[in-house]
């Protein structure tokens, strides 16, 4: 309701048809002008990591692949890689193939799901229903190689479960020549269509010092113009051998802007570098074992014996995703469980890209980072029955008390209710 | 014309131009639906929604003005239905062709935004009040160049000697595209386009649905409207979706073809009137249905600018056309 100088607060969400996730904007708007936003996240929190905690390794993996319906190969990645380092496994060449394989299949999906929900944003649902009807090709491809649209359940401790047979390769070799053919059509839609410019050339700029300064990952960074990708960074896998190069709009002969339309070209070119890379993994694939643990009950019996921690990172289709573990000898589960998602690095980039925008431009702003809240969402503190806040300081108090707590084995509930 | 043959006359246009309204946004919907590649709803799918918005609790919010809030709708219904009185349909001369003329069309065009935003300031909510301040803009936005375009098309038939000024019983009478000279059909050309841009905006259709932006207000000045009131605005877009083509096409495109198949009495009169709601729907084809499918929603600014600017100057230009067409015809 108006207040003085004609501030009005609009709420957004946590329930609005612009998120299609939980989280809660209270922006200060002057007439059709932002003023100010403030940002409060927690809706989704499931308390995954402390389930975790209470579980054995095995189980904890298919607790990762459902941190997020959509990137759901990258948290199982990320926290495989984690174990591995932690408990010394070694990986298969051809499963590390494999994997790959699958992350850039889902990056092709996440990509073009955004892109769809981008459209929708804007008011294109033409563009929303043509780009998500393309969508269901590669979403029939994961089907075929692994059973599901999402959640493959494919990397396990020391490799993969599944296999990519002989039989398989003509349909994923026919999915990137469609996709390679669409690409352009897709490019032109986006990119070269007058009202979709209209509404995302100079929206939400986040320039290269700000993304730089809030340490933002993933394609929201690279529209600004940062060279920023883990594959290029610190390789894993095999992406050092793949020669993975970090996309940013200088590839589509564009200076960065770092506006909602650089992010746009920048999604749009890593979906034909995804499908480069599949290629290439699926000529070069060595042959051989895809997991050094064919048993599962001796891979249980192998991670009760392990001892130490270790940190796994991931490209995932919105940015750096890191897992840290820490394992104990004579305990099944997972001692600490650490999970760092995209979005929690791109939140606050959110602010500097709303300042002075207009209330139309919200929901393609929100979505621009592609936020993913229920990957994010890992504290929500309650006092007495009522959401709170906790600053910095007392933040940091709280945490070390609970990983002291942890690691002794404590009971995890502290005394008034808090970070869990 | 006797006070039972009026009312007669007055229940089938209400009734027939109520009920046509749901029928063509039940098209718009289907063949929106194709062109993206979608199956889309069955054509009886308004028909529906109305019914059941109508058994439908409907509730007003506690901080609303209550009267104002439940007023608004029925003021938008009224309004938009009594401009399909004044339209003439085909063969068939306006019920109220006597009594009312062109400016008054369009100011009864302007009623539901203005009853639209009323509602939407009275439901008390933040998002409404967004909703209703945009409705208020693209009303002040788009008015000018609708207004250029249809006294543009008036003031050149009462140059000719064409009937009542004003009224649209004589426009349709006397098509101008024969009257003018080259220049005058640049002119009535570029007119019509105006009024074909302006369309969408006085609908609030994409890209012009700023009022209501779904994504960005979920809903703006509708947000707090359900059950019979929400009906009600819905079956006042339907007929004003109507009204808006009837007008486009009977300032522009007032021809029967009767004459042409050599018809007479009741048979030509049934083709006309056949002929001319083809005719309203393709106005709303072209200017509704494939616009809203190939378009992203613009920003209340942009489209400020385009209509003050752009639209206007275009519109001017085409006035400015039809001035000089007088010199040189007469």
């Amino acid at each position: 309701m108006p207040e003085t100088q004609n501030v009005y607060e609009i709420p957004i969400g946590p329930i609005h048809p612009a998120l299609k996730e939980p989280i809660r904007f209270t922006f200060q708007v002057e007439g059709e002008r932002i003023r100010g936003v403030d940002v409060r996240a927690g809706f989704a929190h499931r308390g995954i990591e402390f389930m975790a905690m209470k579980r054995n390794l095995i189980q904890t993996l298919y607790l990762s692949e459902r941190i997020c319906g959509i990137c759901s190969i990258s948290h199982p990645i990320a926290i495989t890689l984690a174990v591995e380092r932690a408990a010394g496994i070694e990986v298969p060449p051809r499963a590390q193939y494999l994997r790959v394989i699958f992350s850039e299949l889902e990056r092709i999906h996440s990509h073009l799901l955004w892109a769809g929900v981008a459209a929708h944003e804007l008011g294109f649902d033409t563009l929303l229903h043509l780009t998500w009807k393309v969508r269901e090709q590669v979403l029939d491809i994961l089907e075929e190689l692994s059973g599901n649209r999402i959640d493959y359940a494919i990397p396990i401790y020391g490799g993969v479960r599944r296999d990519i047979v002989p039989a398989q390769v003509p349909k994923v070799e026919a999915m990137v020549r469609y996709y390679r053919g669409l690409l352009d059509e897709l490019l032109d839609a986006f990119l070269r269509d007058p009202s979709v410019e209209a509404r995302t050339r100079d929206v939400g700029i986040l320039t290269a010092q700000e993304a730089d300064s809030l340490c933002a990952v993933g394609p929201t960074a690279r529209a600004s113009g940062l060279s920023k990708d883990v594959r290029q960074d610190r390789p894993y896998l095999v992406y050092g051998e793949l020669g993975v190069r970090a996309i940013t709009p200088r590839d589509w002969g564009l200076e960065p802007r770092g506006d909602v339309y650089d992010k746009a070209v920048v999604r749009l070119l890593e979906i034909g570098q995804s499908l480069d890379l599949i290629e290439k993994c699926l000529y070069e694939m060595p042959d051989g074992e895809i997991t050094s643990f064919p048993k599962i009950p001796a891979l249980l019996a192998y991670l009760k014996k392990a001892e130490g921690e270790g940190l796994g990172w991931h490209e995932a289709p919105r940015g750096e995703v890191i897992h840290y573990i820490r394992l104990e000898a004579g305990v099944e589960e997972p001692v600490v469980w650490k999970v760092k998602a995209p979005t929690y690095s791109n939140l606050m980039s959110w602010v500097p890209m709303f300042r002075d925008q207009e209330v139309a431009d919200i929901p393609i702003i929100a979505a621009s980072i592609d936020p993913c809240m229920c990957c994010m969402d890992r504290v929500h503190v309650v006092r007495d029955g009522s959401p709170g806040t906790v600053l910095k300081e007392e933040l940091l108090r709280l945490s070390r008390a609970k990983t002291e707590r942890v690691t002794r084995h404590l009971s995890p509930v502290p005394r008034h209710g808090g970070a869990a | 014309m006797s006070a039972l043959h009026f009312v007669w006359q007055a229940a089938a246009v209400l009734v027939g131009g109520g009920l046509l309204g749901l029928v063509y946004k039940g098209f718009d919907r289907k063949l929106a639906a194709r062109m993206q590649a979608r199956i889309g709803p069955p054509l009886r799918q308004p028909f529906l929604d109305v019914g059941k918005l109508l058994v439908k609790e409907s509730v007003v919010p506690k901080d609303a003005v209550g009267w104002l809030f439940r007023a608004m709708p029925f003021l938008a219904v009224v309004a938009s239905f009594t401009v399909l009185l004044y339209l003439p349909w085909g063969p068939f001369p306006a019920v109220l062709g006597g009594y009312g003329d062109a400016i008054l069309v369009l100011y009864l065009l302007a009623v539901p935004a203005l009853a639209m935003a009323l509602g939407g300031f009275a439901s008390g909510s933040p998002l409404a009040t967004v909703g209703a301040q945009r409705e208020i803009v693209m009303l002040m936005s788009y008015e000018f160049p609708l207004a250029v375009a249809v006294v543009g098309v008036v003031w050149r038939l009462a140059t000719l000697g064409g009937g009542p000024v004003f009224s649209l019983g004589a426009i349709a009478a006397a098509p101008l595209w024969a009257q003018v000279g080259p220049l005058g059909v640049i002119g009535l050309a570029i007119l019509a386009a105006c009024l074909l841009i302006v369309t969408p905006a006085e609908l609030s259709k994409i890209p012009f649905d700023i009022p209501e932006a779904e994504t960005e207000i979920a809903g703006g000045l509708m947000v707090e409207y359900s059950g019979t009131y929400l009906a009600l605005f819905y079956l006042a877009d339907a007929a004003k979706t109507i009204a808006m083509a009837a007008l486009v096409v009977t300032l522009f495109a007032p021809y029967g073809i009767a004459g042409l198949l050599g018809l007479s009495g009741a048979g030509a009169q049934a083709v006309d009137l056949v002929f001319h709601l083809l005719k309203i729907f393709v106005v709303m084809f072209a200017a509704v249905t494939t616009v809203r499918v190939a378009m992203a929603r613009l920003k209340i600014d942009q489209v400020a600018r385009g209509f003050w600017l752009q639209i206007t100057a275009v519109a001017v230009a085409g006035l400015v056309l039809l001035v000089l067409d007088r010199m040189v015809v007469g």
